[in-house]
């Protein structure tokens, strides 16, 4: 690998700044049709974290066979991704403003016509399995990449999570790591008055996973936590990432009714107000939407 | 070993790209998970979980071959199979155990016997319905090279007929009767039921009938020239499977005709819209009626009663 490192070392801004940039990306996202936009910016920060502190990969390596992959299973929160991509260099700022159009690839989920993007995915339950078969190729390969697999809390619902959270384990596939972003939601109640994960921690480690719980807002925590991940042989882990639905920007956060969102644009341009401390926005737009 | 160990050995040894996986189905594989050392991965009976390591090793330019029973194969991680394996088209080959009148005494719950209409249903994904363990392993050597997704039913019968090493997606083979001519009947086939037709085809021959007995091996690609052939070329033209009415070889015959604007007389033998009656092999094709002496009777019963002219 030409340049075994992350994009942070070509980075000057802060990863606050990043974030908040993002964050301003994915609000421009929710309007002309909408976004899963309080699912986007719970994970966010993690996203961001990752790109700019953990994977070893930059735009220029996005093929190269000893690069990190990152999986977004929970692939409706892709517009954090791809502010992201934004941010790091992948994708060029001007196709966001592609958001849903046909002239381009840039829809509700993931897909592999956006270069950087590992795998598609849009029905939950899926990428942590194809997810261990990349971990099995690299170190089928003796490669040193490593897979990171993002999931929701509401996809742990998902049976065929814990048949691949049993193989990984069974397996012992040390160089795949899962982030669950535990925004407590599913799409439209809270997890724990739905199906109940709690104690979540408890599960994983019964399932044969080293656990670890992180502030998944905290740069600095997950520098602490996710930073300090080390390979431990024949054993995969997990970060519990503690989040909240549609953090940084008030009206949206914790919210039952504000997973997807489609705002006016001059709403759009109150939230953003709104993210930057300034005034709170006063939302008209009909937001429980369903998708 | 058996053949297919060898086929398995052969691949895995000789090219890097190739893993074999299984869900804990190893009653056709015995001998060889030890040889193909790190290559072989049983995730356990997890299907789902099969197919989603399978795209994720192909995603990274690996050739990757699955078991389980095709009942379980093609229904359980249905959706992983389309999402992972067939909107990427992935080469990751589907190998079904007992499908068809294979799952003989198990009962309706391992009866694959919608397998060729949902698998068919998958863009990118090609079906290939052997005969008999020699017509399988032809076929296995090039569908393992394609480059794409296929759903192979799996078969370790002996052979009764010889067959046409070459095989081509799409091409059928002709087991009696010949490429050309005219025919008071062509039947059309694919699977263990061929031996059934070949004793049928010889009696029928002996009533004095000209027959031609078509392999059709692969049904997505489907060879649709042969078909149109033999509306064309046959006073009547028969399916015979073990697969229920809809989406197997008789909507695949009915389509073709369509899109020809061709016609003719037909006759349909396949397990109807119901499950088969759970029992062992021999059993289950006497009161199915799909043994070689019930499709000779029932095909002479059409030839009578529709007026077929011959």
């Amino acid at each position: 690998m030409t340049q075994n490192n992350t994009v942070a070392d070509s980075f000057t801004d802060s990863r606050t700044n990043v974030a908040l940039r993002v964050r301003e990306h994915i609000l421009r996202m929710s309007t002309n049709g909408g976004a899963f936009t309080g699912a986007s910016l719970s994970c966010a920060d993690i996203i961001v974290w990752l790109y700019t502190s953990f994977l070893r990969i930059r735009p220029e390596s996005v093929n190269d066979a000893e690069r990190d992959i990152l999986l977004l299973s929970k692939g409706h929160d892709v517009p954090a991704l791809y502010a992201t991509f934004v941010e790091c260099g992948f994708l060029d700022k001007g196709r966001l403003s592609h958001h849903l159009s046909a002239k381009d690839h840039i829809y509700w989920h993931p897909n592999q016509n956006i270069s950087g993007v590992e795998f598609h995915s849009g029905s939950l339950g899926h990428l942590l399995s194809v997810g261990i078969g990349m971990a099995i190729d690299k170190k089928l390969r003796s490669l040193p990449g490593r897979v990171v697999v993002i999931l929701g809390d509401g996809e742990l619902n998902e049976g065929s999570i814990w048949e691949a959270f049993l193989t990984a384990s069974a397996l012992g596939i040390d160089n795949l790591i899962v982030i669950v972003d535990r925004n407590w939601f599913q799409a439209n109640v809270r997890t724990e008055d739905l199906i109940p994960l709690e104690p979540l921690t408890t599960k994983f480690e019964a399932f044969g996973w080293t656990a670890h719980v992180v502030d998944g807002h905290d740069f600095d925590d997950m520098d602490n936590v996710l930073g300090s991940w080390r390979l431990i042989e024949r054993t995969p882990q997990v970060f519990i990432a503690n989040t909240i639905r549609g953090f940084g920007v008030p009206s949206i956060a914790n919210r039952a009714d504000r997973w997807f969102c489609n705002f006016s644009d001059s709403e759009v341009e109150d939230l953003i107000q709104e993210l930057h401390g300034l005034s709170l926005a006063t939302l008209t737009s009909d937001t429980l939407s369903v998708r | 070993m058996n053949p297919y160990e060898e086929l398995l050995l052969n691949l895995v040894e000789h090219d890097e790209r190739y893993v074999v996986l299984t869900a804990e189905n190893r009653g056709h594989m015995r001998t060889v998970p030890p040889k193909l050392g790190n290559r072989f991965i049983d995730v356990g009976i997890a299907e789902q979980t099969m197919i989603g390591v399978a795209a994720g090793l192909a995603s990274q330019g690996r050739i990757v071959i699955t078991h389980a029973l095709a009942a379980f194969l093609t229904l359980r991680p249905f959706e992983f199979i389309r999402d992972d394996v067939g909107i990427p088209n992935l080469p990751v080959i589907l190998v079904g155990m007992v499908p068809g009148v294979l799952s003989d005494a198990n009962g309706p719950t391992h009866q694959a016997v919608d397998d060729v209409a949902i698998m068919r249903g998958i863009p990118n994904m090609g079906v290939f319905c052997p005969s008999d363990i020699d017509d399988f392993i032809i076929g296995m050597k090039v569908i393992t090279r394609l480059q794409q997704p296929y759903y192979v039913r799996y078969i370790a019968s002996p052979s009764v007929v010889e067959h046409r090493p070459t095989f081509v997606p799409g091409e059928s083979e002709v087991v009696i009767g010949g490429e050309g001519g005219s025919f008071d009947v062509t039947i059309l086939t694919y699977g263990y039921l061929l031996r059934e037709c070949v004793e049928a085809t010889h009696y029928l021959e002996k009533q004095g009938l000209r027959v031609r007995l078509v392999n059709m091996r692969t049904l997505d690609p489907v060879d649709t020239s042969m078909m149109v052939r033999a509306a064309n070329d046959s006073h009547l033209v028969v399916t015979v499977e073990d697969h229920f009415a809809t989406g197997g070889l008789r909507t695949i015959l009915a389509e073709t005709l369509l899109d020809a604007q061709a016609t003719c007389a037909s006759f349909h033998v396949n397990i109807g819209d119901r499950w088969f009656t759970p029992a062992r092999l021999p059993e289950v094709l006497d009161v199915e009626r799909l043994s070689a002496k019930h499709l000779s009777q029932r095909i002479l019963s059409v030839l009578e009663t529709a007026h077929v002219e011959h």
